[in-house]
């Protein structure tokens, strides 16, 4: 790269001011392809966007990603609801179930991913074992017998059969995350508790809760953003219109075929879109990190 | 992932609160009176464990077995349902075949094009957080019903796709009603979401370390050199990871074949996934038995895949600091 030690000044200077000017143009050349790649990637996105804002007889006929006319109707539309039941409603179902979800992981996984990392007792080894088995276990083996027991407990059309495992830590891999994060904390810190006279509640309230913070804020956005989405189990436990997260509620729309339905349809699909976008924008770092360090983060 | 053996503690003299205080010989206390605390702090995950995991595991097992629509209880038929998934249901045969082919096609494609956007973003530069973040958003957005929905427009008759493939003279007409293009369309979507891996490949690219590709240099290597023979061996146990997490992931694949085929799985069967189909014939006709026998199958199916692609991994994944 740089010109020879023992070559003139003043092409030693030249050299240098060539390869300079060469590894901008480099530099230039990834930001252009980088850029381009992007634009490729979110052009679904910002179709979307854009498609929110046109006219009905605008949305197939035209290419164009800026409306010929920008128009608010199709969100005035889409907020008036269907069924019988406004957009609120449905947005409000979603934060409840994704609200509760994140306190239910939060705490259940912290409390089981303190005894796995922290507390000694028997069968710790075969129990952790079980659980790691359970992160390759696809759902869906566990959808019919979970439908008919919550059908059991009259809980079909309720938030529960949605809410109550998160309260039970059954997210395995936000247990392994904790799990991870508390062993990487100073083994010192338990022992200095326990000298001050701290049993495992307290050295867990006081000390181990709060340091395990990031992976419990990770856990917490992740939550969000995976039940915010989540589709099948919604799909199969809520039945009535008023009961409708946004995601049944966009469900509507696929049976209507017609074309005229399509601006309502993307104005919605923007607006359930919304807080995932800015958990993004608020959390990408920690999103991106919690991704590489722990291997999940896909949908 | 290392716990002592409790086998061995067992019999050592000094147990309770680990401050080495010694115990009577011969008394059996190997966790001391803390270790009731571990149970009561592991007893949320213990009663998930065993009433929404276990015994549900156990209660499909023996659904699988049966006759069961939710109303009347369940009717033992023995492996019937499994022999007529086999003999008699041509549904079923297709929707393993598509799902086969959604998993061998889109995994590969969505691995390729993680590692592809890894290793260009894998240069020390001012803007390399920002790109790792934008490339990263679509996994987050893509698992969502309004992407799919948005899918399923812009490859419709007159969307943008079929547009785009008209103006180059190839006349696909709306990709989500042929049963030619509707699975590569849901492949696309897959593709599209390849962030969560790349942010994984580009952790792994950035442990390994530069003297390797420094004498890659000197020995004179050229690109595609340096990558066969640094980059990918010393990568290859990331890969393995993501291959592993993809495939898992994509054999449950959902939702994106729900709303571009408007929960039928059409045209012509030819999105119909195996999760799709398990769902119909579980919650649309109220086939429990049956769909419990179908999801027992994906387990198998799920933990074959699983064993086959790590015994594999020994022949082309290599550890560093391995004695081979």
């Amino acid at each position: 790269m740089s010109a020879a030690p023992a070559a003139p000044a003043a092409t030693a200077v030249g050299a240098s001011r060539a390869g300079r000017s060469r590894a901008r143009t480099r530099r230039v050349v990834w930001h252009v392809t980088c850029l381009g790649l992007l634009a490729v990637l979110l052009y679904p996105v910002l179709w979307l966007l854009s498609m929110s804002f046109k006219p009905a007889d605008e949305i197939i006929s035209s290419l164009s990603l800026l409306p010929e006319r920008f128009i608010v109707g199709n969100y005035s539309e889409a907020m008036a609801g269907s069924g019988g039941v406004s957009v609120w409603r449905f947005f409000s179902n979603s934060v409840i179930v994704a609200g509760l979800c994140v306190v239910g992981n939060v705490l259940s996984c912290a409390v089981a991913a303190y005894a796995f990392a922290r507390l000694r007792f028997r069968w710790r080894g075969p129990l952790f074992a079980f659980m790691i088995a359970t992160l390759m276990l696809p759902a869906h083996v566990l959808l019919i017998p979970q439908y008919a027991i919550f059908n059991q407990f009259d809980m079909i059309d309720t938030f529960w059969p949605l809410v109550l495992p998160k309260f039970l830590a059954t997210d395995a891999f936000f247990v392994f995350l904790m799990v991870q994060f508390m062993r990487s904390l100073p083994e010192e810190l338990g022992q200095a508790a326990r000298i001050d006279g701290c049993g495992p509640i307290r050295a867990f309230a006081y000390i181990f809760l709060p340091l395990a913070k990031p992976a419990l804020v990770t856990t917490a956005i992740f939550t969000f953003i995976w039940t915010w989405n989540d589709f099948l189990s919604q799909l199969i436990y809520l039945n009535s219109p008023e009961n409708y997260t946004l995601p049944l509620a966009l469900r509507l729309f696929i049976d209507q075929t017609s074309q005229s339905s399509y601006g309502p349809m993307f104005a919605m699909s923007v607006l359930t879109l919304i807080p995932i976008v800015l958990f993004f924008l608020a959390f990408q770092r920690l999103l991106v990190e919690g991704v590489s360090t722990s291997g999940m983060g896909g949908s | 992932m290392s716990t002592a053996a409790p086998e061995r503690t067992a019999g050592a003299a000094s147990g309770g609160g680990g401050l080495g205080r010694p115990r009577p010989p011969g008394r059996r206390q190997p966790y001391g009176e803390r270790a009731a605390f571990g149970y009561l702090f592991l007893s949320p995950w213990i009663a998930g464990a065993l009433l929404l995991t276990l015994g549900p595991m156990a209660y499909s097992l023996y659904l699988s077995f049966t006759d069961y629509d939710l109303f009347t209880s369940p009717s033992w038929v023995g492996l019937d349902n499994y022999v007529r998934l086999f003999t008699e249901d041509d549904r079923f045969l297709s929707s393993v075949w598509v799902t086969l082919k959604y998993v061998l096609i889109s995994t590969p494609l969505k691995l390729a094009a993680a590692l592809g956007v890894a290793l260009l973003l894998n240069r020390p530069s001012r803007g390399q957080g920002f790109y790792r973040a934008a490339f990263y958003a679509p996994s987050l957005l893509g698992a969502s019903v309004a992407v799919a929905l948005v899918w399923r427009v812009i490859f419709d008759d007159g969307g943008p796709v079929s547009r785009l493939t008209s103006a180059f003279g190839a006349d696909t007409g709306g990709w989500t009603t042929d049963p030619q293009f509707a699975l590569l369309a849901i492949v696309l979507l897959a593709v599209w979401q390849f962030g969560a891996p790349m942010v994984i490949f580009l952790a792994g690219l950035k442990q390994i370390p530069t003297t390797l590709y420094d004498a890659a240099a000197v020995d004179g290597a050229g690109w595609w050199r340096t990558f066969r023979s640094v980059t990918v061996p010393m990568l290859s146990p990331v890969i393995l990871f993501n291959l592993v997490l993809e495939t898992i992931h994509a054999f449950q694949a959902f939702t994106a074949a729900f709303v571009v085929s408007g929960g039928r799985g059409g045209p012509s069967d030819s999105t119909l996934f195996y999760t799709l189909y398990l769902y119909q014939r579980g919650f649309v006709d109220f086939q429990m038995g049956y769909a419990s026998a179908m999801a027992w199958l994906l387990v198998v199916a799920i933990a074959i895949v699983t064993a086959v692609l790590f015994r594999t991994s020994r022949a082309w994944v290599f550890y560093a600091g391995d004695a081979r």
